[in-house]
């Protein structure tokens, strides 16, 4: 067990940040949250200089055109760009996440060239048709369905959570190809044009106020037959994949922000006066212990994979951990603002000391709400501990069929 | 950057194991349950003989030289075993009490409570194990204290909570003989800490297994409860404490070696508060998916969480340790 870093990875770190410094002077100013044409074009921007800088697609393997860096230099990657207050990966993130990788391992030759550079490069962006309205823990009884005609598949029905689909290019979009009750065997993964006839997109607002998401309508959509990447019904494999790319580094930036939300907090405590009570020290204090033991297991989970390749078990420990330690966290902050944390809006304090930050504050509570739900709730992965690392009996269901 | 178990560090561990199963298996320890005497002083030679209290002496001194990380997976074995006595202590006082090192002497502690604070005129100290002690150490701010057990005018506490550790009363502790001063009590509050974490990471997920056995075996309604997610999530949540408190167990280990990652004393405190709420929760839900027969003395759901709670008393109680945490974010005083 080591936690110094190498020479090596020191020298990582000193030119990334190096680069950073350099580089985050000369952006535009951040676009308002709701203009998501003004996102997307930040967003590929900042993709398009870390392109030019060598750092596009920093744990891509180099035969897709990515850095193919260690996990370990991941991690540092991740953890620089958050602490230089980089911009987040943003619309770029299924593309480079889900998408590219995927490609890469599953894609033709063809594929490959159509479609990566341009998302190492920002010229693209991806969304994700996985989720349904009926298919969400049990994403494998999903019902689009997609029937062959001639060169093209006809693809109907609904998706859900498709994150900057209003701004997409293409969706990496799962479809029954199978028969309806083939599950997780009547599957295939196919890469939609999001300006094809019939994709009708209705924004889906969050209980924060944003405006990412949306529903997914399709009506007889024509979604040519090359655009399949993998086999047909092979497509629950192929996503599955993915998930090999997953390198224990993927909440990295999510609990620095939680590191200084923390931080934001008890300045806040320290300026109102509550500093003073022992029970709200005591409560950092613990909320510390509990982020500092996940910032650990990171660099377990990362040391994990850089030396076998695939995640452990730890990914699932860690977020079945961290999304308590947040949903604390913003309680904790929450309660410090009291009257003043009932708008998401940064006010100014009566002592003269400036604006209290309490729009930040009541955005990410909200927003950690979410984090024992998306990617798998806390059930649902409480399930996957409880069978597939403890060997308890399974649930009825996913004895019948295969579950993510 | 590493942070995997060596393959070294791994095979450690598993030796300790090893001859823990062999050595301490719970029936063996049971049968002194209740009595004056729970340390078997041929096992503590064994463990002595073993290396478990002379692992981080410095080879000139007589020890192996290894560091605290090594010491804490020992440790995790020696917790998961329920091993009763004075470990902690014993290891720390290795090279400083003669034979301690080899485990010929067993070796306790106890604190002095500062003046002053709260109910230090009050509350009696309470002695662990003072039947079994060879020598008794006094740990305060000032530094360290050595006194003859047998000199204490002490009173046998019955019905201990923990049936393994048999503990005594004294009004006060007389004055004891300085063997060390200030700096190596604050190193061994620091490391005491991170061991007896240790041990509280071992009894965690001693109780998470034992959990999971039960709940594999145990049939109601025609199906094995732990088919039932209200019991299949007790025991996933089990599993997810005794590893988040086993790594920050760890990385404090690694950071007292390794001072230049981060603050020892920080990572100390973080990881003896999550290990002992992990031992103690996990302690109590082991008890709950064992249902009634958790509530017996049959069966041994109950000693973690009994130890649990004796282990948290020692090297810093919960609300210490999160205000040394909150004093890293920023210091009590002043706005």
């Amino acid at each position: 067990m080591d936690l110094r870093y190498s020479d090596a990875e020191q020298a990582f770190r000193s030119s990334l940040r190096a680069w950073l410094d350099a580089i985050l002077p000369s952006l535009p100013p951040k676009p308002s949250p709701d203009d998501w044409p003004g996102r997307r074009a930040y967003d590929t921007h900042w993709q398009r200089l870390l392109f030019d800088a060598g750092y596009a697609g920093v744990d891509w393997p180099v035969e897709g055109g990515g850095r193919g860096s260690s996990a370990v230099e991941e991690l540092i990657f991740k953890e620089e760009l958050e602490r230089a207050h980089a911009p987040y990966v943003g619309v770029n993130f299924v593309g480079l996440l889900h998408a590219g990788p995927t490609i890469i391992a599953e894609g033709t030759p063809e594929q490959r060239a159509r479609f990566l550079p341009a998302i190492l490069r920002g010229d693209e962006v991806w969304c994700q048709g996985f989720s349904e309205p009926n298919a969400g823990s049990d994403l494998a009884s999903m019902r689009t369905r997609a029937v062959r005609d001639g060169d093209d598949y006809v693809v109907s029905g609904q998706k859900i959570w498709t994150s900057h689909a209003e701004v997409a290019d293409h969706c990496e979009l799962l479809v029954r190809t199978g028969p309806e009750d083939s599950r997780h065997r009547g599957i295939s993964w196919l890469i939609l044009p999001m300006d094809s006839p019939g994709v009708d997109i209705r924004p889906l607002h969050t209980i924060a106020g944003s405006t990412e998401f949306a529903e997914l309508f399709l009506d007889e959509v024509r979604v040519p037959v090359a655009n399949r990447v993998g086999e047909e019904n092979d497509g629950w494999r192929v996503t599955m994949v993915t998930l090999s790319f997953e390198r224990g580094t993927a909440f990295v930036g999510d609990l620095l922000e939680a590191v200084e939300l923390l931080s934001t907090t008890v300045a806040l405590a320290r300026r109102t006066g509550a500093w003073d009570d022992p029970g709200v020290r005591r409560q950092a204090g613990h909320l510390k212990a509990e982020l500092d033991a996940l910032w650990a297991l990171t660099k377990r989970n990362v040391s994990q994979a850089a030396r076998t390749g695939i995640p452990g078990v730890g990914g699932t420990y860690f977020k079945l951990a961290y999304s308590e330690t947040r949903h604390k966290l913003g309680e904790f902050s929450l309660s410090l603002l009291d009257r003043a944390g009932l708008a998401a809006h940064d006010l100014e304090g009566t002592d003269g000391l400036g604006v209290l930050p309490a729009g930040t504050m009541v955005e990410d509570w909200l927003r950690g709400i979410s984090l024992t739900i998306a990617a798998g709730t806390s059930q649902i992965q409480r399930n996957i501990v409880g069978e597939r690392i403890l060997g308890l009996p399974k649930e009825p269901q996913a004895a019948a069929g295969g579950k993510v | 950057m590493d942070f995997e178990v060596s393959e070294f560090q791994s095979d450690l561990a598993d030796g300790i194991r090893r001859l823990c199963e062999g050595r301490f298996p719970l029936e063996s320890i049971r049968s002194r349950e209740s009595t004056a005497h729970t340390v078997d002083r041929d096992g503590w030679k064994e463990l002595g003989d073993a290396g478990v209290f002379h692992l981080c002496l410095a080879e000139e001194a007589g020890g192996v030289g290894l560091g605290l990380a090594e010491a804490s997976l020992v440790f995790e074995e020696l917790g998961r075993s329920l091993v009763p006595g004075p470990l902690v202590a014993s290891h720390l006082a290795a090279g400083l009490v003669d034979g301690a090192d080899d485990g010929s002497v067993v070796v306790g502690l106890v604190e002095r409570p500062a003046g002053g604070a709260p109910g230090a005129d009050v509350l009696p100290i309470v002695i662990e194990h003072l039947a079994d002690l060879d020598v008794l150490l006094v740990l305060s701010d000032e530094g360290i204290g050595r006194l003859d057990p047998g000199s204490l005018d002490a009173t046998p506490l019955p019905r201990p909570m923990d049936p393994l550790t048999p503990v005594w009363s004294v009004a006060s502790l007389p004055t004891a003989e300085p063997v060390a001063g200030p700096e190596v009590a604050a190193w061994w509050r620091r490391d005491g800490a991170v061991l007896t974490a240790a041990l509280q990471v071992g009894m965690a997920q001693w109780a998470c297994d034992l959990a999971v056995e039960y709940a594999k075996g145990r049939v109601q309604f025609g199906r094995p409860i732990g088919g039932f997610q209200a019991v299949k999530h007790l025991c996933a949540d089990m599993a997810v404490r005794a590893e988040v408190a086993r790594i920050a167990v760890q990385a404090a280990a690694v950071t007292v070696d390794q001072p230049d990652v981060g603050d020892p004393d920080v990572a100390a405190a973080g990881a003896k508060l999550l290990a002992d709420e992990a031992a103690v929760t996990n302690g109590r839900s082991c008890i709950q998916v064992h249902g009634g027969m958790g509530f017996t003395w049959e069966v041994p759901a109950h000693l973690a969480y009994k130890r649990a709670r004796v282990l948290a008393t020692t090297f810093g109680t919960d609300g210490a340790l999160a205000e040394s945490l909150a004093d890293a974010l920023a210091p009590s005083t002043g706005r």
